[in-house]
């Protein structure tokens, strides 16, 4: 099983971004879109802490740790960037202004409901803003690994998990494959070199579809 | 003639009392008023409600008011974090009560209350564990969530700089609960870098005006927090 490795993912993933698009990206892998999108576009990256135009990390010695993203890392303000409160920031995200967001997931379901604030265990929780970006982005994007660290499936019949948000996701980017939550089962979108249909749907959940095809006009 | 300007962080705190609810800005290190928080501990207050977006990073600030076992409840969207051992230890033997709010309906219940807004619905968290017990109603084919205002009896925020009446301006993504905690206590303390001549800041540049803060202190060089979690990391290494 070869596929995607994690910065094919996100480059796959940032070849989808439309130029002027708003974009808000979660932490940890989905940070990784903003080093991936296509030189000809100009896709306006939103930070939840109150950036629109976020650039990416400074030149050593040049940190501001006035200008930090939701992971509380250190980045950079592009030409033609803002800053503001946090009731218009996430006015932004609840009011649709945000175009894509793109979570990284614990267990996405093929009806669209997404788990990746609560691991259902002890320990100290934290939402931060995923709820609001589930419920609130016009576009939301998952990119994650397709199995855990122990192989289990991440893509589901059913979460298991604590829910983020109900039937909010569009699409799905994994080391496997692009696909697109379609109610019953997962549509294929595309398959990742190296991996074949038998391996995808092995790793799956739930079952697994071939794109529609358009219809003959 | 209106002066804000506390002679010191000790007097901007004096009348904070047991079991008050302190709003407190900041998202990491970014805007947090680690003076005034220290300066409360100092002064004593016990049993407090604190509302900010995270719950204390090392053992400075909020997470030293929390080990100070001054706090009764933390309401907050993050209280994970790479050096939230304080909040951990607490939470995890009960001395310590959680609400965990999503991050914008943090924000939106801070600004309502500052607008004279009980409550309102969003579709945040909406078939969530967020919601249980909450009120629903459908709007517009969506089920929404009824979420209460979030009133302070006091906000201690930081900005860059104010003058005498108190209006502020901010500094980059520090800005971020500022302009709502200031809005919506009693009484709104603001830690500023720099206090400047009535006249010196530019109206259109004003992000926070005078009539919502009460008090203001300078604090030309406050502690980083990035210095002390590096020591932090340093003496954990060794």
């Amino acid at each position: 099983m070869t596929g995607w490795t994690s910065d094919q993912m996100a480059a796959r993933a940032a070849a989808d971004l439309e130029d002027g698009a708003f974009v808000n990206l979660g932490i940890g892998l989905p940070e990784r879109v903003a080093d991936f999108v296509p030189s000809d576009r100009e896709v306006i990256l939103h930070s939840e802490n109150g950036i629109l135009g976020m650039g990416p990390r400074p030149e050593a010695g040049h940190e501001d740790f006035d200008l930090i993203n939701a992971g509380k890392k250190c980045v950079s303000l592009n030409r033609g960037g803002a800053f503001f409160h946090h009731a218009d920031s996430f006015a932004m995200i609840r009011g649709r202004h945000i175009d894509v967001c793109v979570l990284g997931a614990y267990e996405v379901a093929c009806n669209g409901d997404l788990a990746n604030w609560s691991t259902g265990q002890g320990g100290t929780p934290g939402v931060g803003g995923a709820m609001d970006l589930a419920n609130g982005a016009r576009s939301v994007w998952v990119l994650t690994m397709h199995t855990t660290r122990e192989g289990r499936p991440k893509l589901m019949r059913e979460i298991s998990l604590p829910a983020t948000g109900r039937a909010a996701v569009q699409r799905i980017y994994t080391n496997l494959a692009v696909l697109r939550p379609a109610g019953k089962s997962f549509e294929l979108i595309e398959l990742a070199p190296g991996c074949d249909w038998d391996t995808l749907c092995a790793h799956t959940g739930a079952p697994v579809v071939a794109q529609a095809r358009p219809a003959h006009r | 003639m209106i002066n804000k300007q506390c002679s010191s962080a000790a007097e901007a705190v004096r009348d904070v009392f047991d079991g008050a609810v302190i709003l407190i800005s900041g998202f990491g290190e970014a805007g947090n008023p680690t003076e005034l928080v220290h300066a409360l501990i100092d002064q004593g207050a016990r049993e407090l409600t604190v509302v900010n977006n995270n719950a204390g990073n090392g053992e400075i600030g909020l997470a030293r008011l929390l080990g100070a076992g001054r706090v009764r409840k933390v309401i907050c969207s993050f209280p994970k974090g790479s050096h939230s051992h304080i909040f951990d230890r607490l939470y995890r033997s009960g001395k310590i009560e959680l609400e965990l709010v999503p991050q914008g309906t943090l924000a939106e219940r801070i600004r309502a209350a500052g607008a004279g807004i009980p409550a309102f619905f969003t579709p945040t968290a909406a078939g969530t564990e967020l919601a249980s017990g909450k009120e629903v109603r459908e709007f517009n084919g969506r089920t929404h969530v009824l979420e209460r205002a979030l009133p302070g009896d006091f906000a201690l925020i930081k900005a860059e700089r104010a003058d005498r009446w108190g209006n502020l301006v901010y500094r980059k993504a520090a800005r971020n609960f500022g302009p709502l905690m200031a809005m919506a206590a009693r009484v709104t303390v603001a830690q500023v870098r720099q206090v400047v001549e009535l006249g010196a800041i530019d109206p259109e540049a004003v992000v926070t005006p005078s009539i919502f803060v009460n008090r203001v202190v300078g604090i030309a060089d406050p502690i980083r927090e990035r210095d002390h979690l590096a020591q932090l990391d340093a003496a954990n290494a060794s």
